[in-house]
């Protein structure tokens, strides 16, 4: 999530105080992603320090960050933002998923149920799943940036819970057929290492 | 009050060694007012203990009682009128009758079930009405999009004095907006006291239900806790 660019988006439409951009900030997210003014001050002071919003210097009280002091977008800023909007984030190297892990962990470990491990992982995704759907049915319907960032997080459990699905399905066809998979170079008990060679995992 | 209740429900098909245990010793218990979905993977058993659950199927051994009625214990005809009078379908590919217009498509079971055709147009139409089909009334199935035609197909299923719904990967043709919309009525039907039974592979439609069970192999090996309240997840800031 980018702090950053959120104030400069919330600055393109005009002049703001940090208390402002901090509720507005909050109202936009649909309030999942709470924002302390700690932080938007901080933001704010590099944001000026790089040229990319001004402010009317001093708050009226004579502090340097009071809750009445403006802060407008520079065209340097404008343009820094309008080039953010367009510029995918890097999904290029897996992230280092905890869960992946898990699994991969639980297949080499003796004695261990991988599937009843699958199975207590994807019961608490569905059971978050069903707390935010019940948000979306009864908070989201009025409340567009709410329920744009619900539909995230719902696609987002999903994907994970379709990845546990197939995990299962893997793990079952080769326990059916184990000669494939626990030789070799690619077998389960190499996986983590192999994985790690293989692809360049974010930390 | 169960609407829906299944003990010890085995279904198995072939003999020998050519057997094939569909479902094994499945008890569920689904109450008036409340939505339940069954996940599971390809070949788990989910449409066999739909198709068991809505009488279209008879269990090898254990017991299934709708609306307090034990199924077995009823005659073909008497099954026949549970059917009819107590229990919807919604189905993947919507089963509507191509030749008869939406209202008439809604009509169809309380027609048969012997209501006056008035009456039961009626009834269709309020039924439409609810599910915003006003305007669609008179509409083939081939004039309506996929959305519309799987709300047609929720209208009949509600229609009348219908007390069980039961699904079949309800919105599995459809786009995320109008697969939301139909789990958004089903899930509004529950709360004016319908019971429904959903089954599906899809995670997105079974976070809907108040209750999800997990079905593996032919046996119920899990299922969640009650939702906790929204609170537990807005303004907690992330978690990442």
């Amino acid at each position: 999530m980018s702090v950053r660019h959120a104030l400069l988006a919330l600055l393109s439409e005009g002049p703001k105080y940090g208390l402002q951009l901090r509720e507005e900030f909050e109202a936009r997210t649909g309030e999942v992603w709470p924002l302390n003014v700690g932080q938007v001050y901080t933001t704010l002071q590099r944001l000026e320090r790089d040229g990319l919003v001004e402010s009317d210097g001093d708050g009226e009280d004579g502090s340097q960050n009071g809750p009445q002091k403006g802060f407008r977008i520079t065209a340097a800023g404008a343009e820094e933002l309008a080039g953010w909007l367009r510029t995918p984030p890097d999904m290029t190297s897996p992230p280092r998923d905890e869960l992946v892990m898990t699994v991969l962990v639980a297949l080499r470990v003796p004695g261990t149920n991988v599937q009843d491990v699958i199975q207590v992982h994807r019961r608490y995704l569905v059971e978050l799943m069903q707390q935010w759907t019940r948000i979306k049915e009864n908070e989201a319907e009025d409340d567009m940036s709410l329920a744009l960032v619900v539909d995230a997080e719902l696609f987002r459990l999903d994907s994970v819970i379709r990845w546990l699905d197939a995990a299962d399905g893997r793990i079952k066809r080769a326990a059916a057929d184990p000669p494939e998979m626990t030789t070799g170079k690619h077998s389960a008990a190499n996986a983590l290492p192999g994985v790690r060679r293989r692809v360049g995992v974010r930390k | 009050m169960s609407v829906l209740e299944m003990r010890r429900v085995s279904r198995a098909y072939g003999q020998g060694a050519a057997e094939v245990h569909a479902l094994q010793e499945v008890s569920l218990k689904v109450d008036a007012g409340s939505m339940v979905a069954v996940m599971g993977p390809s070949g788990s058993g989910k449409s066999t203990l739909l198709t068991i659950a809505g009488s279209l199927e008879e269990a090898s051994s254990g017991e299934v009682l709708v609306c307090g009625e034990e199924l077995s214990k009823l005659s073909r005809n008497a099954r026949a009128r549970l059917r009819r009078r107590s229990i919807g379908y919604v189905f993947q590919d919507f089963n509507l009758l191509p030749g008869l217009t939406a209202a008439e498509n809604v009509a169809l079971p309380l027609e048969l079930d012997g209501l006056p055709a008035r009456k039961a147009r009626k009834a269709a139409t309020r039924s439409l009405d609810e599910l915003g089909l006003g305007d669609r009334a008179e509409h083939f199935p081939d004039q309506l999009s996929g959305g519309e035609r799987q709300r047609v197909s929720i209208a009949r299923a509600v229609v009348g004095e219908h007390q069980l719904l039961l699904a079949d990967e309800p919105s599995g043709a459809l786009d995320s907006v109008n697969g939301e919309a139909v789990m958004r009525l089903i899930h509004a039907a529950c709360k004016r006291g319908l019971a429904a039974v959903v089954v599906t592979h899809d995670a997105q439609l079974a976070s809907w239900a108040d209750r999800v069970v997990f079905l593996r192999d032919g046996r119920v090996t899990d299922q969640t806790a009650p939702p906790a309240g929204p609170e537990s997840l807005l303004a907690r800031g992330p978690s990442r």
